[in-house]
């Protein structure tokens, strides 16, 4: 996992509610069998037609709109547990998603990929996504380390899990963690009774 | 302290709390199937990390399989290979695996609980977040990412915040022809696709008591149609009497004993929620969804929300547009194309002979394209000992062979565009069943008296 301490970029909007993991990155696309290149096909059915070619009024296809950051409405990555669709963010160039409100498993993934969820207030959203429809080269700014986001002098405070805030700033993961206490987890399991 | 089940599994499997409140949570069992598991097998080579417990894995292949001529080699390229690569990476790594032709291969979530896999105080896992389904035993069980996959894969073990707990009741008698797929679509009509994110939730009262085991698992397995990590029941006479005899489950003796600990899995009498829902069996009534979200549904009798009761206008709009209805209006009388009757919502054994009671005699309407598909390999087999399978046949069905098949739309089994399917899955997202498809969410019962009559009725007339 890459190191991520802060991002400051423009923002694509996307601001629809209850996007689900099959928008994200539709199943007919989870048939590789390594991480790589799914974000070729992110938001896929959202961002082309069906004979490939790209649809004009979808943000990802408007020249106005770039930037590390996708900024969705509440309930973003409900669904299925897919991590596929945090590694089609992140693969996309996502390293940001802001929302008033994330489905969990999504969110469990997206720390676990290097992708950064930052729960907002949905005021402080609003706000934000006017800003971004305003002027779409409006510049965001995401501090882990400081936990704010920040943008034309506007900023507010999110929460991030400690643990997982460690992880990102290191670039290292669960993996790494639990190997290292494989003792105790062996003492775990002499000491219980199975049925 | 007084303790709820969820509260009582939990605990029982920390192996140590770190600051900031992660746990480190032990995983008794751990499902596999095709889709979710490559990467994380490569990702244990990668890093040059043995499994840790083999003994507690079981490997299937479900969401890319064909329902049709499974003894011929699957067509679809992509699909086969990564069938294959389940079958390479457990034989390599020496996992059980339950191979297509196999007689105990299905959907995870089917054949962990028809082989006494699943049993009351474990917590189990999967890469797949329907896992949820096995909490109907009073398990902890929920879905996983691919990292976390390879996390349990290589120590057994994930690190987790402890959820926060909801009881949701439901008191009272069921009204004739409401089943398990009616409360769960019910309850997340009440409380949205988002209403249960955060949190871990006990089903209990006196109407989920009277239900058999599928239909239990029915409602654990949309918990997190609600967002909810997952959903519980806890264990009792039905659930010891469901596991006894099965593959897996303790024998004899040691399942006395076993049974003996699963009596002491249930809420202590004085134990919080974090959040609790009482709703009167009585109000709910044969559902179906309308939106291109779990949350969007109504009696079949009712009408769509108007614009003005959405909380978010566009959403509720383009999700409308979608499915193309109206604002307000019903559903009585809309011609559908296709009904899927499978999934790991409402494939077992019990929903097929729901299906074959109604159909008898009947015949499926012309308009319709049906597709039934059985859970598992055991379930076919006994469809077909109960002569299932004829009946189905004589009005005009065909029952296929296991796997998740219209469901997600991986294998060839899909929802053309635009088309109409009334399906007993959990999910009606936007393209679930195919691209452009167009998903209503129902019971088996609604299911079946929809591909008779060819459009959608009020089944109350239908019912004798
Ligand atoms: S049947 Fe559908 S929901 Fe269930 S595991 Fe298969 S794809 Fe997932």
């Amino acid at each position: 996992m890459e190191k991520f301490e802060k991002v400051t970029s423009a923002a694509v909007p996307l601001p629809i509610e209850d996007i689900d993991t099959d928008q994200i990155i539709p199943a007919r696309f989870l048939k590789a069998t390594s991480r790589d290149g799914f974000g070729d096909n992110l938001f896929r059915d959202w961002r082309f037609n069906k004979d490939d070619s790209p649809k004009e009024d979808f943000a990802l296809n408007d020249d106005k709109y770039s930037g590390e950051i996708l900024v969705a409405g509440r309930n973003f990555g409900c669904g299925s547990s897919r991590e596929h669709a945090a590694w089609s963010l992140y693969d996309y160039g996502f390293k940001v998603v802001v929302s008033s409100f994330f489905a969990d498993i999504f969110k469990g993934n997206a720390l676990n990929n290097g992708l950064l969820p930052v729960q907002v207030s949905e005021p402080f959203l609003q706000e934000l996504i006017e800003a971004i429809h305003q002027n779409p080269s409006t510049e965001i700014s995401v501090d882990l380390v400081a936990q704010n986001i920040t943008f034309n002098g506007k900023s507010e405070a999110f929460d991030v899990n400690p643990y997982k805030k460690e992880c990102m700033l290191n670039g290292y993961d669960d993996i790494d963690y639990l190997v290292n206490i494989k003792e105790e987890i062996e003492a775990f399991e002499a000491s219980r009774t199975v049925y | 302290m007084a303790k709820t089940l969820f509260d009582k599994v939990w605990d029982s499997h920390v192996v140590k709390s770190l600051e900031g409140g992660q746990d480190v949570l032990y995983i008794d069992r751990h499902l596999i199937h095709e889709v979710t598991s490559p990467q994380a097998f490569a990702e244990l080579e990668k890093r040059g990390l043995p499994l840790f417990r083999k003994d507690q894995m079981v490997a299937t292949p479900d969401h890319n399989v064909p329902t049709k001529d499974q003894h011929l080699p699957i067509q679809e390229a992509l699909s086969r290979q990564q069938v294959d690569k389940l079958i390479e990476n457990c034989e390599k790594h020496n996992v059980e695996l339950y191979g297509l032709g196999h007689p105990f291969q299905g959907i995870v979530h089917v054949i962990g609980p028809e082989l006494g896999i699943t049993q009351p105080g474990r917590t189990m896992v999967c890469g797949d977040s329907h896992t949820s389904t096995h909490g109907a035993f009073g398990a902890i069980a929920f879905g996983i990412g691919t990292s976390q996959v390879a996390q349990v894969m290589a120590t057994q073990c994930l690190l987790q915040s402890k959820p926060k707990t909801m009881r949701i009741i439901i008191d009272g008698e069921l009204k004739k022809g409401v089943l398990a797929k009616d409360i769960i679509l019910y309850i997340i009509s009440k409380l949205t696709a988002a209403g249960g994110t955060g949190y871990f939730i006990e089903y209990a009262g006196s109407a989920i008591r009277s239900l058999s085991m599928e239909a239990r698992m029915t409602i654990c397995n949309m918990s997190i149609e609600m967002g909810a990590r997952g959903g519980m029941i806890a264990p009792d006479q039905i659930t010891y009497d469901y596991i006894k005899g099965r593959e897996f489950a303790p024998q004899g003796e040691k399942f006395e004993e076993a049974v003996a600990y699963w009596e002491t899995l249930k809420t202590d009498e004085g134990a919080t929620f974090d959040q609790e829902y009482v709703f009167p069996a009585q109000d709910i009534e044969a559902m179906i969804t309308y939106g291109t979200n779990p949350g969007m549904g109504i009696k079949l009798n009712g009408n769509i929300p108007g614009l003005i009761e959405a909380s978010n206008k566009e959403s509720f709009s383009k999700s409308l547009k979608y499915m193309g209805f109206e604002p307000g209006e019903s559903l009585l009388g809309k011609p559908i194309d296709y009904v899927f009757i499978g999934s790991c919502t409402n494939s077992r054994i019990e929903d097929l002979r729901i299906v074959a009671d109604y159909v008898r005699g009947k015949k499926k309407a012309l308009n319709v394209n049906a597709m039934i598909v059985p859970g598992s390999k055991q379930v076919e087999k006994q469809a077909k000992a109960e002569g299932i399978d004829k009946v189905l046949e004589e009005a005009g069905f065909e029952l296929r062979e296991p796997g998740c098949s219209a469901c997600l739309g991986m294998n060839e089994d899909k929802v053309p565009a635009g088309a109409y399917c009334v399906s007993t899955s959990n999910r009606n997202f936007e393209g679930r069943q195919g691209p452009g498809a167009r998903t209503l969410l129902a019971s088996p019962l609604v299911a079946a008296v929809t591909a008779i009559e060819g459009k959608i009725v009020d089944i109350n007339e239908y019912l004798n």
